[in-house]
């Protein structure tokens, strides 16, 4: 396994027990909310973010609530990460407000267009510039829903990934995951630092206190661009982007359903619509 | 003078926090428990979760270290989906633990108001008697205090007390005569009753209009003893703590009204969008339009009633008229609000699975329940000078 090169300097491979508290970062996405319609500028096919509400990605409460869990179990302290526009800082307070410790907040104007490669190369140099044990991440983001983040961003930083977490349980220096698989979970194990992706049945995540919401505003958000990272421009955002959205349609409007009507032979019926379409 | 529209940005995440649980939690499981007539103490865990019982209080006991507005807020949020679990918000802060964090001595405070705070126990306040209601004054329920035990001898029943016959009920605030006067007129105190002291019998539940998920109780004191220690204040003092208490409680009643209004709009913008008759949605015709454009007038009105009221009370500054304004007006534009809802919603919103049927039955109380609309008229009226 490859030690990564922290710039504070810990060796995370031989971290005591205890002598530290655990660093856990959290890297969390804001998105539209999926509730809103969503729409593409037409001028660069990026979508339009001014026209909807921004929330917190789903998945990435999840991973919140399990860093913040993670952190009560073993006294450790949370960070949380986010890549994204200035209004990214309401998500940001929600994460704090939930009751994470600290903020780290990633903006650039070159950022914008950045695919999941550019996306994860920042990320990357972010959590090589705050040091950590344990980097915790949603499975899907669901606006672009890749899935890719968590991959490449563990392969930049030469951690192990343990993706698709349906349950977490250190004790420090190791980490165990339920993977949530589709015949079942598998068991994995790995040495710390690594990497979690999560998914949606690991817990539930809890609403902010109006006691954290007033702590948040106290909390430290550090705010860091390109320049701080030592990126180039032309590895990010829309110039650096590995994917272009060339055209797009609109997804047409859904097929009216079929209707059954039990007349006693209501069951017959459904079993042979879904067998019909091989859900069954 | 600073005059602001907006909230502060903390308010306004609890709001939207608040928002989104009744919407996730409250909403999709609510409706059942209601037919049911059962509480839902599974909402309410998650609401104590939350910490909203502990909102207006501080730190020091469990509390959330908010004010009474962020409460005001959270109900009025609540209410825009329930009025059962709203009330029982409601009545467990602001009758069940305020009059103890208001009038308690510090051991008191620290005996109830942290599992008060918490949710994992409610509180109510036993004012109202059969023979008795707005005429609080009247109370006949007595308590003498023997002087062998030291001990309080309450006997007398209360009516219909929210919050006073759940499976995590501590304690009951009762009200009740300690004395006389010289002129004879009764010297009222206020004692807190915990929960299964012997000679204190809760009854079964009522079978309401509305509130259904609330729980609401008949009380009856039999030679019920509690330690003299148990006095909330000074002795005789219990008129005017419960005076202030039901002050208070008519900014949150009022927020909780504003909050039924305010849902009776949602819900009916949506329904007129969907609905379709005539070969289009009925909300395409002014007439439902106009409907729904009064509905919404009236809970923005009546915001910022509950909102200009909760800012005195919250700046120390005389609040009792604009506590009173602002109840009245709420109460009885949550009231109209229902009736239209129900009106936009045609057959369907008769029927008890739709969100507007829970919303009417649950209006009428409010001009009812935290002082009648007259009392409201009354003091709004003595407030103006006009006696008699
Ligand atoms: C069709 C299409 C249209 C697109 N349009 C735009 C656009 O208009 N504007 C634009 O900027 N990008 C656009 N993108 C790019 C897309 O938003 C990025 O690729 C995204 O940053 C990474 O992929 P993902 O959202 O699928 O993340 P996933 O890999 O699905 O996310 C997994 C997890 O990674 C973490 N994560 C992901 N992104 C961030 C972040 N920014 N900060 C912190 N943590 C993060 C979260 O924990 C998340 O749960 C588009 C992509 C596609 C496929
Ligand atoms: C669901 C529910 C929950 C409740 N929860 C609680 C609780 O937790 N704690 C508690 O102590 N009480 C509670 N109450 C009681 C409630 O506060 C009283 O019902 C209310 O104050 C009215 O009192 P009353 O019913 O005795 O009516 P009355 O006082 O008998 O009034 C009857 C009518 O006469 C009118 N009236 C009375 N006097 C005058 C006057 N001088 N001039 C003009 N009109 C007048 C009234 O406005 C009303 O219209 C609850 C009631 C309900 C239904």
């Amino acid at each position: 396994m490859v030690v990564p090169a922290c710039r504070d300097g810990r060796a995370h491979s031989v971290r005591e027990v205890g002598l530290f508290p655990m660093k856990i970062v959290v890297c969390v996405k804001q998105v539209p909310d999926t509730e809103s319609e969503k729409a593409l500028r037409p001028e660069d096919l990026t979508l339009d973010r001014e026209a909807v509400d921004a929330v917190m990605n789903e998945m990435d409460e999840f991973a919140v609530e399990e860093a913040l869990q993670l952190a009560e179990r073993t006294g450790g302290e949370v960070t949380v990460l986010l890549m994204g526009p200035e209004q990214g800082a309401d998500t940001i307070r929600k994460a704090l407000s939930m009751g994470a410790d600290r903020a780290l907040h990633v903006v650039d104007d070159a950022l914008r267009g950045s695919d999941a490669v550019a996306t994860s190369a920042v990320l990357a140099a972010a959590l090589r510039e705050v040091g950590f044990d344990l980097v915790l991440l949603g499975c899907e983001a669901s606006d672009a829903r890749t899935s890719l983040v968590p991959a490449m961003l563990a392969e930049r930083l030469g951690l192990p990934q343990l993706t698709f977490a349906q349950k977490v349980e250190t004790d420090g220096t190791e980490i165990t995951v339920e993977r949530l698989t589709d015949y079942g979970h598998d068991v994995v194990t790995a040495r710390l630092p690594a990497l979690v992706s999560v998914v949606e049945k690991i817990n539930e995540p809890r609403y902010p206190t109006f006691k954290g919401i007033m702590a948040a505003k106290k909390k430290p958000v550090r705010t860091l661009d390109l320049s701080d990272l030592e990126l180039d421009a032309t590895e990010v955002g829309a110039a650096g982007a590995w994917s272009a959205v060339d055209d797009f349609t609109v997804r047409p409007p859904r097929a009216a359903g079929e209707l059954v009507k039990d007349e006693g032979e209501g069951g017959r019926q459904l079993v042979a619509f879904l067998a019909g379409r091989k859900l069954v | 003078m600073t005059l602001d529209h907006r909230l502060d940005a903390e308010y306004e995440e609890l709001r939207r926090t608040v928002e989104q649980f009744a919407h996730d939690v409250v909403a999709p499981k609510i409706g059942e428990y209601y037919e049911q007539d059962e509480f839902p103490y599974e909402i309410v865990r998650e609401m104590g979760r939350m910490g909203l019982f502990g909102l207006p209080f501080p730190e020091e006991y469990g509390g959330m270290g908010g004010d009474y507005f962020a409460l005001c807020l959270a109900l009025e949020e609540l209410a825009r989906v329930d009025s059962s679990v709203a009330i029982t918000l409601e009545a467990g802060v602001s009758l069940g633990a305020m009059p103890i964090y208001r009038f308690g001595t510090d051991e008191q405070k620290r005996t109830w108001l942290p599992k008060l705070c918490s949710g994992e126990m409610l509180g109510a306040f036993g004012l109202t008697e059969p023979e008795c209601g707005s005429d609080a004054g009247g109370t006949r329920t007595t308590a003498r205090l023997d002087p062998e035990t030291d001990e309080w001898v309450i006997n007398g029943t209360k009516c219909f007390i929210t919050n006073s016959g759940t499976d995590i009920t501590g304690l009951v605030t009762v009200t009740a005569v300690t004395g006389r006067k010289p002129d004879g007129r009764p010297l009222i105190s206020s004692i807190i009753v915990p929960s299964g002291t012997p000679g204190f019998t809760v009854a079964k539940k009522y079978s309401k209009v509305g509130w259904n998920a609330s729980d609401t109780r008949e009380l009856s004191f039999d030679d019920c003893r509690v330690p003299a220690a148990n006095l909330l204040g000074e002795p005789g003092r219990g008129y005017a703590q419960f005076l202030r208490i039901l002050d208070e409680g008519r900014i949150a009643i009022s927020a909780l009204a504003t909050g039924l209004a305010q849902g009776c709009v949602d819900e009916s913008v949506t329904y007129a969008r969907t609905r379709e008759a005539f070969g289009r949605p009925i909300g395409d015709n002014q007439a439902i339009q106009f409907k729904i454009a009064d509905m919404e007038m009236r809970a923005h009105t009546a915001r910022l009633a509950w909102r200009d009221a909760a800012s005195r009370l919250l700046h120390e500054e005389p609040f009792k008229k604009e506590a009173a304004l602002a109840k009245l007006y709420s109460s009885e534009i949550a009231v109209t609000n229902a009736r239209e809802a129900t009106q936009i919603h045609g057959g369907y919103g008769f029927m008890n699975e739709y969100p507007v049927a829970r919303m009417w039955r649950d209006s009428k109380i409010l001009e009812i329940g935290e002082g009648t609309s007259e009392v409201q008229r009354m003091l709004i009226a003595r407030e103006l000078g006009l006696t008699g």
